[in-house]
């Protein structure tokens, strides 16, 4: 410690202002996560050919503007959806007249059946979005549980846990979410 | 002894803290620049609807939003109204939208685009109907019900 020649800048404080920034910008960043339910629209199609399904293929949903549901031609309910969808699309008893099922080998899985059935989903103009959201909600749920049957039962743990790409791609190749969204064309009709 | 005095004298030497503002300027702007700062004022109203199955929207950079509700002014009606970036909007407006929103993308990232709709709840799925069919058009195929989580239920 000789003579001073500069009195040095306290610059202790510089820190605590520093701070106060930082605090300041965490509390007001509104950190919100957007979440919502993933979809994927078909491509357009440029004639109306109809594509030729089976029609025990298909598990038809309908939401009239009054918000009910009709599931296979008989009114249904939110609460039992899921379920119904789940035995339409595994057709555990191989009935007639659920979905075909074929004989597919599926790396890391195996010969497995899969299931050819197809969700349709169609809506009336007049009906609310929360429905809609309600109904594409318990769909969601049915492919979920059936994939997280599958993985356990496969891998033994749940879907969103599986941490190996490939084994996520084989799951998803035995249960594809196959939800249609139908064509605007088919509402006329069915309104 | 003469040596062991002579070294209690000088005590510890104090951290230099000189550096400490620059670490935390540093955090500072770290968070400054992850944080997307994301400003549209919305001009419609949306309460988004409730969801279990809810996946989190990813690269948020490659998402647009497509916003659609009941104008906030009562003076612009009462009838569901799409709103794209800052401005009233209406259906045909959507595939310039679309196209601007590609453009101003990395050639690389374009097909990572994810459209996310925010919708009101009580609107009618017409309009929804109508903005998908838009976005089909515009090759738009990844979309987005923008929805709230909603604590799973166990049956």
């Amino acid at each position: 410690m000789g003579k001073k020649s500069l009195p040095e800048i306290n610059a202790s404080s510089m820190a605590d202002i520093a701070f106060l920034l930082l605090i300041f910008f965490l509390v007001t960043v509104t950190m919100d996560v957007d979440t919502g339910i993933t979809r994927k629209l078909p491509p357009p199609v440029e004639d109306d050919s109809k594509v030729d399904f089976n029609q025990r293929n298909i598990f038809e949903v309908l939401v009239n503007s009054a918000n009910m549901l009709l599931v296979e031609g008989k009114p249904g309910e939110l609460a039992t959806l899921k379920d119904e969808t789940k035995h339409f699309f595994l057709n555990p008893a191989n009935e007639a007249n659920l979905p075909e099922k074929k004989l597919e080998n599926i790396d890391l899985i195996g010969d497995v059946y899969v299931s050819k059935g197809v969700v349709s989903l169609k809506n009336d103009r007049g009906t609310s979005y929360e429905m809609y959201i309600k109904v594409q909600n318990e769909l969601t749920r049915a492919f979920q549980e059936m994939r997280d049957e599958l993985a356990v039962e496969k891998f033994g743990t749940k879907y969103d846990n599986l941490t190996d790409p490939a084994k996520q791609e084989a799951i998803q190749a035995v249960i594809p979410i196959a939800i249609s969204e139908a064509e605007p064309e088919d509402i006329g009709k069915t309104k | 002894m003469g040596r062991f005095k002579e070294k209690q004298e000088k005590g510890i030497p104090a951290i230099s803290t000189a550096s400490l503002p620059d670490i935390v300027f540093i955090l500072l702007c770290f968070f400054m620049v992850s944080t997307t700062m994301r400003e549209t004022t919305l001009i419609v109203k949306v309460r988004l609807p409730e969801a279990t199955e809810v996946q989190k929207l990813e690269k948020k950079a490659l998402v647009s939003f497509i916003y659609v509700g009941q104008p906030m002014k009562t003076t612009f009606g009462t009838e569901s109204r799409i709103q794209l970036n800052d401005q009233f909007a209406t259906i045909d407006d959507i595939q310039d939208f679309i196209a601007t929103e590609r453009e101003a993308r990395d050639e690389t990232d374009r097909k990572f685009m994810t459209t996310s709709i925010k919708a009101d709840r009580d609107t009618r799925m017409g309009i929804i109907t109508d903005i998908k069919q838009e976005l089909r058009k515009s090759g738009a195929f990844k979309i987005n019900y923008s929805s709230r989580k909603l604590a799973k239920t166990v049956n």
